[in-house]
């Protein structure tokens, strides 16, 4: 059903897990929907340093997550905000058409996690104390609130 | 590699009388049954000696048993067969939750003749209990339709009972009897049903041939018209080498029944018992004390069931789930969600179907290697991180809408 290229990764994902502290997370799906995808990325420089992944799915939707983060990893942030859900199946020697949606899900939590760094980036301009991590402004404590909060997501 | 064939309610082996007694049909005997030459006189004797040896394994009489080529085809013959013959009487169909998709489906298209379905709960075994059907039957209820058991889930119906219920009320009752048929021993005259499904492969015989029991008198309206056989009630050319392998098949399984249910229920109860010593965070689904032989249904939580199933192929392991992923139509077993099941859990099924040749080597293999399987895909999940930071796995988050079915169907096209 699948082709070789994808059971490879099925049985062999690359870059499984999570990043501590990581610049960004982007979830996508919930645990309702029965499909579930979170990406984690580290960003210096504009360029992703690591991405990891934990993924609730098929067959399909773990090789594309570790698909993604092959991708990804290395490129920058404009880079890895191009991969296309098409680019992922086609990598992956094609997917069969019922499972197109699960390349939606990789790519769309690798760009989710990307957001949520773009987002809170503005704040390393203004003043005060920063996350080393992050960049994030920090009040009073030395590590900030939104790493925090994903370290422990 | 070892193997271990889980997945009988997909396809069964043929046993070896069937295939011989199918040989001569795909050879020389190539004559029509309908024939008034003699190519038809050994034809003709093959599926009525067929249609006698399989009226016998359930109690019919041979002249009630109707060949058909799929149980999804007797399931359509039984229902709109049925429905169509009483639709002067009313429009409403009563049927169980958790029918085979070849009864809920036919009855959906009924609809544009103005028949409207009411579907009986069942509870969290999958058990239809009968003062719930007789709640649901209305003034118009023309037919009932229940399954003797469930193939997802293993849960055997109270058929006698549900039947009496129908019965009081003078509507016929039908039940499709493809996971009980070969399992465990069946009596349609005892159980008292009009009409019951069961499928050459669940008795170890060949696809494309079933039969439809329908009790003397009961009225019916053929789908497939334009010939005499099957006494009107299903037009078209026998199938004689499938008739005649089912024939045997059916006489086969009759005397060995006993045997093969005992075996197969003693493996069922190894993975019962042995499964969660090694395996943590699974539950068993459907009934534990009216079951049928050799099912086993479980929940591999925080696992989707398609990727279980491609790791388990992997180890040679054949077996099913009911998970939306391993879906060709991408939607979650209507079955575990009636039975109360969040779609979550019911992402992470997993259906083992055993056969009479089932051994206790592919039970061990299986228990062997399920275990590491799960370690190293719940290692992937983002819901077993959940719980093991101490967290809910299952938590939404508050405005998070489950798009999931519909971004399925699109993407289906
Ligand atoms: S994640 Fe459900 S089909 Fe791929």
């Amino acid at each position: 059903m699948y082709s070789e290229k994808v059971m490879e990764h099925f049985r062999n994902p690359r870059n499984v897990g999570e990043i501590e502290n990581a610049d960004g997370v982007g979830e996508i799906g919930n645990p309702t929907c029965g499909d579930m995808m979170t990406f984690y990325v580290k960003i210096e420089n504009g360029i992703l340093t690591d991405v990891k992944f934990k993924t609730f799915g098929c067959g399909a939707a773990i090789a594309v997550s570790s698909m993604v983060s092959e991708m990804a990893k290395g490129k920058t942030i404009e880079e890895a905000m191009k991969i296309s859900n098409a680019d992922v199946a086609k990598e992956l020697g094609g997917l069969p058409p019922n499972k197109l949606h699960c390349s939606n899900l990789g790519a769309d939590a690798l760009h989710k996690a990307i957001e949520q760094h773009l987002a809170k980036k503005p704040a390393t301009g203004e003043k005060g104390c920063h996350c080393p991590f992050c960049d994030a402004p920090v009040e009073g404590s030395s590590i900030c609130a939104p790493c925090k909060n994903q370290g422990r997501k | 590699m070892r193997f271990g064939y889980f997945d009988h309610a997909a396809a069964a082996p043929l046993l070896p009388e069937a295939k011989e007694a199918m040989m001569p049909f795909l050879g020389d005997e190539f004559g029509n049954p309908v024939s008034l030459h003699h190519f038809g006189d050994k034809p003709r004797a093959a599926v009525e000696g067929a249609r006698a040896q399989v009226a016998a394994l359930v109690n019919s009489r041979p002249d009630d048993i109707v060949f058909t080529a799929s149980a999804s085809e007797s399931n359509n013959l039984a229902v709109k067969g049925l429905a169509l013959s009483r639709k002067a009487k009313g429009r409403n169909i009563v049927v169980s939750a958790i029918e085979h998709v070849s009864v809920l489906e036919p009855l959906k298209s009924l609809g544009v003749y103005g028949f409207d379905i009411t579907e009986v709960p069942v509870d969290a075994d999958g058990t239809v209990h009968p003062d719930k059907l007789a709640a649901a039957i209305k003034t118009d209820t023309i037919l009932v339709s229940v399954m003797h058991a469930n193939y997802e889930v293993g849960t055997i119906q109270k058929v006698k009972e549900l039947a009496a219920v129908a019965h009081r009320f003078r509507i016929p009752f039908h039940s499709d009897g493809t996971a009980a048929v070969g399992r465990i021993p069946v009596d349609v005259v005892g159980l008292d049903v009009d009409a019951y499904t069961f499928p050459a492969m669940s008795v170890y015989g060949p696809k494309g041939a079933a039969a439809l029991y329908l009790k003397r008198g009961t009225r019916l309206q053929p789908l497939i018209e334009g010939g005499f056989q099957e006494k009107n009630r299903r037009a078209g050319t026998e199938d004689v080498a499938a008739i005649a392998g089912f024939g045997s098949a059916a006489a086969v399984t009759k005397s060995r029944l006993p045997e093969w249910s005992e075996s197969m229920t003693r493996l069922a109860q190894r993975i019962f018992k042995e499964l969660p010593e090694k395996l943590e965070h699974i539950i068993f689904t459907g009934s534990m004390s009216s079951r049928i032989p050799g099912h086993v249904s479980v929940v591999v939580e925080f696992v989707e069931g398609e990727a279980m199933l491609l790791s388990l192929d992997d180890e040679g392991i054949a077996a099913a789930s009911g998970s939306s992923c391993s879906a060709k139509t991408l939607k979650a077993s209507h079955v575990l969600l009636a039975m109360g099941l969040p779609h979550t859990k019911a992402q992470s099924s997993l259906v083992l179907t055993m056969g009479k040749d089932s051994t206790d080597e592919d039970v061990s293999h299986f228990l062997d290697k399920l275990p590491p399987i799960t370690r190293r895909l719940r290692q992937m999940s983002p819901l077993y991180a959940r719980l093991q930071k101490g967290e809910d796995p299952y938590a939404v988050k508050p405005g998070e809408a489950c798009e999931d079915e519909q971004e399925h169907e699109t993407d289906e096209r």
